[in-house]
């Protein structure tokens, strides 16, 4: 069983520290511009949201790939973006119904989350546990998979 | 169970490999008529502006990929298909027997019908080997004119503008990229591209091609001409469906294929450029040419040959395009719909630009320029139809909250 990010909204505090531990170990720069996981904020801040790829099953990223750049990561089941490979299309920004697959127009490749290779930072720093690393079979987070199968029907 | 699959783009490898999947028993032929390796249309700009080599275009990258799945690659065409006696002929004559047929044929570049389009100097830009001889035929510094600037002429654009040529694009519609953008969007497109160096000169068409010494005179319809060493064809493209005249298939624009991408004949399917199945948006049988509808109708099509159909509602219309650095975007009915509402907001000085239509609190199209993050979340909202409830008002006075909206309805949490 693989394990999965766990996020909690109601324990998020908006510190972005989340944000600023993904870009620096994915691009090398503290810049939340770059990250792949992103908080969102509700009413100036009262509610805020982390949100990131779940790596659903149904991988429209992958199977949108015209030059299978994208693979499956066989330890930790993510879904990664192979730069050597991507072209730089941006197919698979549009494929992706969740909005998690953006293009990085420095690098001129998409990126998205990989979950650090099975140490995802994000998880790493949250200071509340707001987002941790845990096995997926756990409490009610289906949620997201199940919308991606609703999704193509 | 022989699965026989014509046809070796996206749309035919993944129908080969979902069946492999499902099927492990069974037998698998693929059938492509190009001489190379299966290679994806998406990536030859990238070819040709010197990002990768040929085998960056390659849809597989294992060595030994298909031999491994134990699926039958042949370099063969079809010339006709007897669904009656359930098998196909090759063009050598040679017959093969199938149990279930995937037609995954695609499409292919067609050029306007003027005069002059048969010199060697006009080159289409749809093929590997297409690319290939403009890649060998064109040289930096060559004066191109780029017919056509639709969603593959806009790809191609981006190409011929690395390779350092001088470029003037003709297009017929008033704008650029008339059937995936707006007034306003194809303006901002227009004036970004012309700022860039290139000339576009749209709601004018060649009507006359001359070869002259060295050079091509291209005569236009409002009665100027152009000098080019080339031309490039992006006029549009037209699903191959030669092959099955008599063969009972019923055919349109293209191949005619219902909700579970059969065709009219049992066991005989249809996906990809080929196929003109049902809009998600509107229910009506279209031809989508576009990359995620190959994929998509590659592993619906086989599971449907598997026995084991898995649930489809029809394929979006969308695209994704970057013309010379600024990202343009479209989904579903972005030109919107009788009695329903529509928002933009558009800034002009950034080019950037969104527009958002609705069905009551449901949103059914959108375009985009400038967005590079969570755009995929147009797509989600379109598709799942989710009803936005007061997030649409919000919506209506700032578009730019799409991803906040979703949030809060699609994932459920407050605000």
């Amino acid at each position: 069983m693989y394990k999965s990010l766990v996020i909690d909204p109601a324990k998020c505090t908006s510190c972005l520290q989340c944000e600023l531990a993904c870009s620096f170990e994915n691009e090398g720069v503290f810049n939340p511009a770059k990250s792949r996981i992103k908080v969102f904020e509700f009413e100036h801040g009262l509610t805020t949201i982390p949100y990131t790829c779940t790596q659903c099953e149904e991988a429209w990223c992958l199977h949108a790939c015209p030059v299978e750049a994208i693979t499956v990561n066989a330890q930790t089941g993510a879904k990664e973006v192979n730069d050597s490979i991507c072209v730089g299309c941006k197919v698979c920004t549009i494929a992706c119904p969740f909005g998690t697959v953006n293009y990085n127009s420095s690098t001129g490749k998409v990126i998205k989350c990989d979950l650090c290779g099975g140490d995802p930072q994000c998880a790493e720093v949250c200071p509340t546990d707001a987002i941790v690393y845990v096995d997926a079979d756990w409490t009610g987070y289906s949620k997201m998979r199940d919308s991606a199968l609703e999704a193509h029907a | 169970m022989h699965h026989v699959i014509v046809g070796a783009g996206p749309a035919g490898v993944i129908a080969a490999e979902t069946l492999r999947k499902k099927s492990p028993n069974d037998s698998i032929t693929l059938i492509g008529d190009e001489p190379y390796p299966a290679y994806s249309r998406m990536a030859l700009p990238y070819l040709m502006a010197g990002d990768v080599a040929e085998d960056g275009t390659y849809l597989r990258h294992a060595e030994n990929h298909f031999e491994s799945l134990e699926i039958n690659v042949l370099n063969d065409s079809v010339s006709q298909v007897h669904p009656a006696d359930h098998s196909i002929s090759l063009k050598d004559g040679t017959g093969i027997s199938f149990d279930r047929l995937l037609l995954a044929t695609g499409a292919s570049a067609i050029r306007p019908p003027i005069g002059g389009m048969d010199s060697p100097r006009v080159h289409n830009c749809w093929t590997l080997t297409d690319a290939h001889r403009i890649l060998s035929e064109v040289k930096a510094g060559d004066r191109v004119v780029l017919l056509g600037a639709g969603f593959i002429g806009c790809i191609v654009l981006q190409a011929l503008v690395e390779m350092k040529l001088e470029l003037t694009v003709i297009e017929l519609a008033d704008r650029m990229l008339a059937r995936m953008m707006d007034g306003p969007g194809g303006n901002m497109i227009e004036r970004w591209c012309q700022a860039k160096g290139v000339k576009v000169r749209t709601g004018t068409a060649a009507k006359n091609v001359v070869e002259k010494n060295d050079s091509l005179e291209i005569e236009l319809g409002d009665g100027s001409s152009i000098v080019a060493d080339h031309i490039v064809c992006a006029a549009g493209v037209r699903s191959n469906t030669g092959f099955l005249e008599g063969s009972g298939i019923k055919t349109d624009a293209g191949v005619l294929v219902d909700w579970n991408l059969k065709t009219n004949i049992d066991n005989v399917f249809a996906a990809g450029d080929v196929a003109q199945g049902p809009d998600r948006s509107t229910g009506e049988q279209q031809v989508h040419a576009i990359q995620p509808t190959a994929s998509e109708h590659g592993r619906v099509a086989a599971c449907q040959m598997a026995g084991d159909p898995m649930p489809y509602g029809g394929s979006l219309s969308m695209n994704v395009l970057n013309t010379l650095g600024l990202i343009t975007s479209s989904f579903g009915l972005w030109d919107g719909i009788d009695g329903g509402d529509s928002t933009r907001v558009e800034d002009q000085p950034h080019n950037r630009y969104l527009r958002l239509e609705f069905r009551d609190d449901v949103l059914v199209g959108a375009l985009a320029i400038g967005l590079t993050q969570h755009v995929g979340i147009l797509r989600g909202l379109v598709q799942t139809g989710v009803r936005l409830g007061e997030w649409k008002k919000r919506l209506m006075s700032d578009p730019s909250q799409i991803m906040h909206a979703y949030l809060a309805k699609v994932q459920g949490t407050r605000a």
